[in-house]
């Protein structure tokens, strides 16, 4: 939780990213007195989208909708995840937002400007790092950042300045004048991100910042994305992992199939969607049903069996209390186990909680 | 944490989106530069065309008949001016329309038309590289100038503004190939052009139903204008024509291919 509270220095807004669980910041003690309040003259949505439509394709050929009336809002000051599977339209929004496309209908606002009318004003006030890491292998780091601080506007030493802070915010310094051919894939990711900071933008889009990394270099990534929102930024990010969104989001829009189906504070939405889930790994096949018929009453919902795995599954409303129940009747009775614990919804139980279907895919 | 806060807050956002000619000059840099460092690139280009270009000299050369010229004085005024047309130009847009460098170029506050500018002058400019290359190459293999300075700088100087037209159509076949590899098969497309012209042999040796296309289509007026200027009045005779017939279609279909898929590109580049 270190990295909530080294966020909350800016602004009284982001302080109350700490509110997830559940209190309300109308007035903070001790540390909120040193905090400076951030540049917001208003507090209208960073991203409000209305109705926003894009399909793809032809009637004949078959219409693919990206997006079907997706209505959203990214409040400003907080940091907001866009989650879903693939193919539910999270990249066709960014792009929208990006304008890298036109919405067939709807509204969209970006920072208070209309993104369909003026899109050329809102490539102002935004700085997109897209899906993959759109960096020049052949050119080193900072010539990368130089690059794009002069395509932000920069003259030539305003633009060597931005990159040497950028620099190090990503410690990238060691390596800033090495050939990008050179870099790790983090290392490519977290270059990508800065060079959408050179600009010092007021709102950051991450496309699936993290999507092909490994686990360890995730992490990394998330400790820079956490501490360029330090720094103030609004960042609307997308992402397939409901641990992601956890980490890095304080309000998050699930959607699927172009459509937002839930919105809500991480913990608001663990709570509606995705119980805490226990999950039995039993030596014996023939056990399996007899767990469950265990298992049914400390359950929210029917325990699910997945029978070559030997495992059942059902979401809990009490957490570790219900794990050690669980523990306590299974014991009893004798019966041996591989395996039993307590484990968060995965993605597919959060859309099976939401809409009745798995995600899709 | 709050250390780092403070180095990006030392960033203070632009007054003013970048000009046309910043973000041009910007995007050419990079596109010189990866060409540049890129030992692939720079060789490939370099070894495909000299290969080319020794191929022609001394195997096909002999058995090419081209009257009072020389074979290798007819040849290299020819490669000069088409060597746009082998250039990996469609590769590389295909290439950063995949890696995602249009879409971050497309969402930064840049005029969208000067990115293509950009890359337009450094596809140029390597091109203009190649013909360079050709030429040293050419003349150690024996290649002169028989139509004194001005002519020669003429020559050069078209090959330069075909260089030009030549990057534009690169552009644009290379932002309606969706892929790297298309863009590289697409850049095939356009050797009918090359060979079925008057660039490696004389249009006369061709068959009768041949000839006037190879006769009328654009790399037979810019090979012929080239070579006009470079070899001298003399090769007029062989050409059929006058070397100011050969320079006004030149130019004609110069500017032609430079408007048309400079317009195609800039829209389909632009576009929402």
């Amino acid at each position: 939780m270190a990295h909530r509270g080294a966020r909350c220095h800016r602004s009284l807004i982001s302080s109350q990213r700490s509110s997830e669980s559940g209190q309300l910041l109308t007035g903070l003690p001790g540390t909120l007195g040193r905090m400076t309040p951030r540049a917001a003259p208003n507090s209208a949505p960073t991203i409000e989208a209305h109705g926003l439509t894009k399909h793809y394709g032809s009637e004949r050929k078959g219409m693919v909708h990206a997006l079907a009336g997706l209505d959203l809002v990214a409040p400003a000051g907080k940091v907001t995840a866009i989650l879903g599977p693939n193919g539910a339209g999270k990249t066709t929004f960014v792009k929208a937002v990006a304008t890298l496309l036109r919405p067939d209908a709807g509204s969209l606002t970006v920072a208070g400007i209309d993104a369909i009318a003026h899109p050329e004003q809102v490539r102002r006030v935004i700085g997109l790092a897209g899906q993959n890491a759109a960096v020049e292998p052949a050119l080193t780091g900072r010539e990368n950042l130089v690059m794009v601080a002069r395509l932000f506007g920069h003259t030539a030493p305003a633009a060597k300045a931005a990159a040497a802070a950028v620099l190090a915010e990503i410690h990238l310094e060691d390596d800033a004048d090495r050939p990008v051919k050179g870099y790790s894939g983090g290392m490519r990711r977290r270059l990508d991100l800065g060079a959408s900071l050179v600009g010092s933008p007021r709102i950051l889009l991450l496309d699936e910042p993290t999507t092909g990394l490994d686990p360890r270099t995730r992490i990394e990534l998330w400790e820079s994305i956490r501490s360029l929102v330090a720094g103030g930024t609004d960042v609307m990010l997308t992402t397939q992992y409901l641990e992601e969104a956890d980490q890095l989001a304080d309000h998050i829009v699930i959607i699927d199939h172009g459509r937002a189906i839930a919105t809500g504070t991480p913990t608001e939405l663990k709570s509606q969607a995705g119980r805490d889930v226990v999950e039995v790994r039993v030596q014996h096949g023939h056990d399996l049903a007899t767990v469950a018929e265990m298992l049914a009453p400390l359950g929210t919902e029917t325990p699910h069996l997945d029978e070559p795995a030997r495992r059942v599954a059902v979401p809990v409303a009490e957490g570790t209390a219900s794990l050690a129940v669980a523990v306590r009747l299974i014991s009893e009775r004798g019966i041996e186990l591989d395996d039993i614990g307590l484990r968060r919804p995965t993605l597919d139980e959060v859309f099976l909680a939401l809409t009745g279907t798995g995600a899709p895919e | 944490m709050s250390r780092n806060a403070g180095m990006l807050a030392t960033i203070h956002p632009p007054a003013h989106p970048p000009t046309v000619w910043a973000t041009a000059t910007t995007y050419a840099g990079r596109t010189v530069r990866q060409f540049v460092r890129t030992p692939q690139l720079l060789i490939v280009n370099a070894v495909t065309s000299t290969m080319f270009l020794l191929i022609f000299r001394f195997v096909f050369g002999g058995a090419i008949q081209t009257g009072p010229v020389k074979y290798v004085d007819f040849l290299i005024p020819a490669l000069a001016a088409v060597s746009g047309l082998f250039s990996t130009g469609a590769v590389g847009v295909a290439e950063d329309a995949d890696t995602g460098m249009f879409d971050r170029m497309r969402s930064l506050p840049v005029p969208r038309a000067a990115v293509l500018l950009g890359r337009a002058i450094a596809d140029t400019a390597l091109i203009t590289w190649g013909t360079f290359v050709t030429l040293v190459v050419g003349f150690i293999v024996g290649f002169r100038v028989h139509g004194g300075v001005l002519g020669a700088l003429a020559g050069l100087g078209l090959c330069v503004l075909f260089a030009a037209s030549f990057a534009w159509l690169q552009i644009f076949l290379g932002l309606i190939a969706g892929s790297a590899q298309a863009a590289q098969g697409i850049g095939f497309s356009v050797f009918p052009l090359i060979f079925v012209s008057s660039a490696y042999v004389p249009v006369e040796s061709m068959p009768g139903w041949l000839q006037p296309f190879a006769e009328n289509q654009p790399v037979t007026a810019m090979v012929g204008s080239v070579r006009a200027l470079v070899l001298g009045g003399d090769t007029e005779a062989l050409l059929g024509h006058t070397t100011s017939w050969f320079v006004v279609r030149s130019l004609a279909w110069s500017a032609l291919i430079l408007v048309l898929f400079a317009t195609l590109s800039t829209r389909k580049f632009t576009k929402l």
